[in-house]
């Protein structure tokens, strides 16, 4: 096929905006897409994040900026000229026709006449191949999803572009979609640009990932490096936990030497996006699975050169592979710590006195003038 | 009581058979008395049993003039009325326009006025404005109050569509002209369809409108009305049980197709 020998070229994104009215949905962006990636735009609803897709596809006309693929500039074109793909999030078949015809829609209205093998190959790729004489109605939605991803896919697109395509399903189906997608984009080595508002999604799937929060590209990045290093608070709440303490600075150098909870903590200046000068106020992230929990009894036995807060455990749940503790602290009310369940200290109960310890080194600061909830959601939610 | 448990299982069915009866009962009649031999002019007291009216549907004079103008003007207004009444409903349901309430509510209109205030006020128009009483004033009137009705069919129709398989559509290469062709149209069509037998129904059998504005054109249901002052003659019957039989058969050919393309699916 043609389009595959010219299957060339980053997705470009340069000053892209849409507004509606006096609704800004998406700020100017620039974004770039390298070539056969997999990329995720990750946010709640209503950050722009389907909007941005919706432009890149053509059925959303930008207000200002660019799109272009390589080094074609493809902004005005309509959807139906440009080699983009998309996935639909309600998967969008037609339900008047049976599922070959819905994998062979595209490649007839481009007037090409023997369609059969294509088909069958691409039911081969989902693994469909008994259900071609079926409609959508009579699938499952994990079968309608393949489905749709084949429809998009016969046409070697030069991006596919996926709408929160697994929103739908169940957990388990979930999951297991999110290995059949990353298979195919491996398989077929086309660029995927996934948007989702499932932070664990986005992070199995993608290699690079662009947090979005309110119109707004926050950080883009790897996404060890956006869970290691986050730059916000959005990012450091939205990307799984973080505990926030709040402190100032006094004293710099490699190390930064913080006051904070009532004692002294310490980071690496390179993991710090706050002020660094002494006197700063920064907000000092630590992820709940870098702390260790020690009973108050043998708090001389945490090793001299890590970071230590204390505090009584307030809460304990049981998951399985870990247990989750919520501890009340000077350093901040609700400290979670994930401790794996390896060898389980009975006395750590509700109601115990404890010290929290971690490695300096596993500290990331952040800029204290910033909401400290933002992006924490499923906190809020939960209570 | 082994009967009265009966009773209270099937109740459901009883109902719906009583209610069927109900229905089904005044066109058993007409069917009957098409192969009455009335004594005198009437047909209302059966006499015997004959076959001459199915013989000659046509033996009575002017009938299947009318019959075939009925037709005509049935068709043009089915077609007329669902080809606009369809843009109508699209423009209703996909845009955004000025008047656009306004609108939804005025073409309900036809349908609450009393037809013998419009059929009045439709002749007035026509007279002021110099028209000529006869086949086009009845189509016009036609086309006009099966509006309402075709675009109240295809309207829920529409509402019902994802906008979702239009932009999937584009998004495969199809323009606009291919969208609408391939994806729009043939998943509207159960609507428009439903729109086109409900107008071709009510021109077919209208009354009270076309009398008032058919001028000396004579169609079936203006025939039927006027015989019926003077006699009945059983090729009326004829051609209503004739009717019947061919909607009945149109909707068990439609059921047969549909199951048949189902199971043919499931396979």
């Amino acid at each position: 096929m043609t389009q595959q020998q010219t299957a060339g070229g980053d997705v470009r994104l340069t000053g892209i905006s849409k507004t509606y009215g006096s609704f800004t949905a998406v700020h100017p962006l620039d974004l770039t897409v390298p070539q056969g990636s997999f990329f995720a735009l990750l946010g709640a609803s209503g950050c722009g994040k389907t909007t941005t897709l919706r432009m890149i596809a053509g059925l959303e006309e930008a207000t200002t900026g660019t799109v272009s693929l390589g080094d074609r500039d493809i902004t005005d074109l309509p959807p139906y000229k440009r080699p983009v793909n998309t996935v639909f999030q309600s998967y969008a078949l037609f339900p008047h026709l049976d599922i070959s015809e819905n994998i062979a829609f595209g490649l007839r209205r481009r007037g090409i006449k023997s369609v059969k093998k294509q088909v069958d190959d691409m039911l081969e790729l989902v693994q469909l191949g008994d259900f071609a004489r079926r409609k959508p109605h009579q699938l499952s939605g994990g079968q309608q999803q393949r489905v749709a991803v084949a429809r998009a896919l016969i046409n070697h697109p030069q991006v596919l572009l996926l709408d929160e395509p697994l929103g739908a399903l169940d957990l388990k189906l979930r999951r297991q979609m999110q290995l059949e997608l990353k298979r195919i984009q491996t398989e077929v080595g086309i660029t995927f640009v996934h948007v989702t508002h499932d932070q664990e999604e986005a992070m199995t799937m993608a290699d690079t990932v662009a947090v979005m929060n309110g119109g707004r590209v926050e950080q883009l990045g790897a996404p060890a490096d956006l869970y290691e290093n986050p730059r916000t608070t959005f990012v450091a709440n939205f990307l799984g936990t973080s505990n926030l303490i709040e402190g100032d600075v006094v004293s710099t150098g490699d190390e930064l030497t913080v006051a904070a909870g009532g004692g002294r903590l310490t980071l690496p200046r390179e993991r710090c996006s706050g002020p660094t000068a002494a006197g700063g106020r920064l907000l000092l992230g630590i992820r709940p699975e870098k702390i260790s929990l020690a009973h108050a009894d043998e708090a001389d036995t945490v090793a001299a050169g890590r970071n230590r807060v204390t505090g009584r455990i307030t809460d304990s749940s049981f998951i399985g592979v870990s247990t989750q503790y919520v501890v009340e602290s000077p350093a901040g009310k609700a400290l979670q710590v994930y401790e794996q369940n390896v060898e389980r200290d009975t006395r750590l109960v509700p109601g115990a006195e404890v010290v929290l310890h971690w490695n300096p080194a596993h500290t990331f600061g952040l800029d204290a003038a910033q909401d400290i909830d933002a992006g924490a959601t499923s906190v809020e939610d939960g209570e | 009581m082994p009967v009265l448990r009966w009773i209270r299982r099937n109740l459901v069915v009883i109902a719906g058979l009583l209610t069927l009866a109900y229905m089904i009962l005044p066109n058993i009649v007409v069917m009957v008395f098409s192969f009455n031999k009335p004594k005198g002019r009437f047909n209302y007291s059966w006499q015997q049993f004959s076959l001459e009216a199915w013989k000659d549907p046509c033996g009575v004079a002017d009938l299947c003039g009318s019959l075939s103008l009925s037709l005509q003007i049935a068709f043009w207004a089915t077609l007329g009325a669902t080809a606009l009444g369809t843009m109508i409903a699209f423009a209703l349901v996909r845009y955004r326009f000025r008047a656009r309430g306004a609108i939804n509510s005025l073409i309900f209109l036809p349908m609450a006025m009393p037809e013998v205030v419009m059929a009045a006020s439709l002749l007035t128009l026509f007279l002021n404005m110099g028209a000529q009483l006869g086949f086009w004033t009845v189509l016009i009137a036609h086309i006009m109050f099966c509006l309402s009705f075709v675009v109240t069919a295809v309207k829920a129709r529409v509402m019902s569509m994802d906008p979702r398989l239009e932009e999937a559509a584009r998004d495969l290469y199809a323009g606009p002209v291919q969208t609408f062709v391939r994806v729009t149209l043939p998943i509207a069509a159960p609507g428009i369809a439903a729109g086109a037998l409900l107008a071709f129904a009510l021109s077919f059998d209208d009354f009270i409108i076309t009398n008032f504005n058919a001028g000396s054109t004579v169609t079936f249901p203006m025939f039927v009305w006027g015989s019926a002052q003077r006699g009945t003659p059983v090729q009326i019957n004829v051609i209503g049980t004739a009717m019947f039989v061919i909607a009945v058969l149109m909707v068990l050919v439609g059921q047969l197709i549909a199951s048949r393309r189902k199971s043919n699916a499931r396979n």
